[in-house]
């Protein structure tokens, strides 16, 4: 691997006395797709909290192209190039489908400099099923809406690295299919991803490299083709 | 005749409440927070008004158009340097500062400008309107168009501007506004900025309106209250309407019961919507 965008050293992220990452460490290369999975409760989502500054890390390392970014607040990391899709998708839900695109486009218009890859119209172009909904309230859409209005709104924000928490939670296997074609045409535009996805056989057959949590440790690294679906169960269920 | 009178005084006043709301619904509605010294930068921006910048000379417009940027920057700078760090902690501790600055504000009024009763002398004040057989004070039509013209104001901010969906944003889910790049304490600080500006228009014709003293401020704060109780929280249009309707109880139980019962006929009104409409009559319909 080259240079990477992301480099994660000995991670350690706490909620009081409980240790919910215990010093995670891996590398995505730029436009790479890296895979975490781990069962609930094994640190995933703290993980990608700490990564994108909603929660401060305790120790270690968080290296974002080439800049120690640990300790940013999410705002900034976000104009570094740093986006979410949360779990859950937290959609604002007084904003209509086109307005949660805009507040985010607003933000990224205030910094010309960087080029537009992803206007509200390729996400309309990724995301249909949006074009209809566009002036319906954020709360009267689909969960399968509200997931590709969440990932739609991370990618108005312009980022070079995508986080997805539990891509395909809660959705039925016709709207998984459309999201994950979204996400691959995102990827051939040279996007880097880091996602957490319940599905292993998904996770391996979309990811470059993939990790394991377990207890907030990594238990499992490495290339996704070199991991049998088994050793990966194993590794899952510890 | 005297009830149609009755009637549209009412709802003159009702702009002016309805005004005073807007502020305190701006910092309920994107902060969850109880300003508990809105009442009194509303009166700050009358002594500013009164005691500061009309003696300099200022004739009463220019005055005004300075009082509400100078609120603005008040409401501003208490909220990102004052408030805010008590945000976050639970809902007393921003409590217990607004009732601070509550309680500072009033001692910097008595001691600055006494407790003598002030007023905004012009000749609006005694200047009347004819409408349709009906002569009402010129003042009260221009409460009531200027309060209209700030509600107007504010839902084309909040609507259609790129900061009123960013406000709206953080209002709906401070974290998931931060992943936007959205900076909170900035929204907080341009929300209460924004609220305290309306509290200096309301200022301004408060003092155009009628006398105030330093503690003026706690009786606008209740009005206040009950404009938001009775609009629904968090509602703009609400507050507005929440202001008519207590003008309108105030002044008819004044009419039919006596000018004493004027306030208890609007807290009578405010129990019913306690009791029956709890919500307020248009709440913020988002969940």
């Amino acid at each position: 691997m080259t240079q990477p965008l992301l480099r994660v050293d000995g991670l350690v992220a706490s909620y009081g006395q409980l240790q919910a990452v215990r010093g995670v460490s891996f590398e995505v290369g730029a436009g790479q797709a890296l895979a975490v999975i781990g069962e609930n409760g094994a640190g995933k989502t703290t993980l990608f909290h700490s990564l994108c500054g909603l929660h401060g890390p305790a120790a270690g390392d968080v290296v974002f192209d080439g800049e120690h970014v640990r300790g940013v607040p999410a705002h900034d990391l976000v104009r570094r190039g740093i986006a979410l899709v949360p779990e859950g998708r937290r959609i604002f839900p007084s904003l209509t489908v086109d307005e949660n695109l805009r507040v985010a486009e607003d933000q990224h218009r205030r910094r010309p400099s960087r080029a537009r890859r992803f206007p509200r119209a390729r996400v309309y172009e990724l995301f249909p099923d949006l074009v209809a909904a566009a002036r319906r309230g954020g709360h009267q859409i689909s969960g399968g809406q509200q997931q590709m209005l969440a990932i739609g709104r991370a990618l108005v924000s312009e980022p070079r690295l995508l986080l997805l928490d539990e891509v395909s939670l809660g959705l039925s296997p016709a709207v998984v299919t459309i999201v994950y074609d979204a996400l691959a045409a995102i990827r051939a535009d040279g996007m880097t991803l880091v996602f957490v996805e319940q599905d292993v056989h998904r996770s391996l057959a979309f990811s470059d490299h993939l990790i394991c949590l377990h207890k907030g440790t990594v238990r499992l690294a490495g290339a996704s083709r070199s991991h049998s679906l088994d050793a990966v169960r194993r590794a899952y269920f510890g | 005749m005297q009830l149609v009178e009755t009637l549209l005084n009412g709802l003159l006043v009702g702009g002016l409440y309805g005004l005073i709301g807007l502020g305190l619904s701006i910092n309920f509605g994107t902060m969850r927070l109880v300003h508990l010294a809105h009442g009194d930068l509303i009166v700050l921006g009358a002594y500013f008004l009164v005691t500061v910048l009309v003696p300099a000379g200022i004739p009463p417009l220019v005055a005004a158009a300075i009082v509400v940027p100078a609120l603005f920057f008040v409401g501003w700078t208490l909220q990102r340097f004052v408030i805010g760090p008590s945000l976050g902690r639970g809902v007393l501790p921003p409590l217990i500062v607004t009732f601070g600055i509550s309680t500072v504000l009033q001692n910097i009024l008595l001691l600055g400008a006494t407790a003598d009763a002030r007023t905004l002398q012009s000749s609006l004040a005694s200047a009347g309107i004819t409408l349709g057989g009906l002569t009402v004070p010129t003042v009260r039509v221009v409460d009531f168009v200027v309060g209209l013209a700030c509600l107007g104001v504010l839902l084309l901010l909040l609507g259609r501007t790129a900061l009123g969906r960013a406000l709206r944003a953080t209002s709906d889910d401070r974290e998931t506004a931060r992943l936007m790049a959205i900076d909170p304490r900035k929204m907080y600080a341009a929300a209460a900025g924004i609220a305290a500006a309306t509290g200096g228009v309301a200022g301004v014709l408060l003092a155009a309106t009628s006398t105030f003293y330093p503690s003026t401020g706690s009786e606008m704060l209740l009005v206040a209250f009950e404009v938001v109780v009775v609009g629904g929280l968090g509602s703009l249009t609400g507050t507005f309407l929440g202001g008519l309707l207590l003008a309108l109880a105030q002044l008819l139980g004044a009419r039919f019961l006596g000018p004493s019962y004027a306030l208890v006929t609007g807290h009578l009104v405010v129990l019913g919507i306690l009791v029956f409409r709890p919500q307020g009559l248009l709440p913020r319909t988002a969940p």
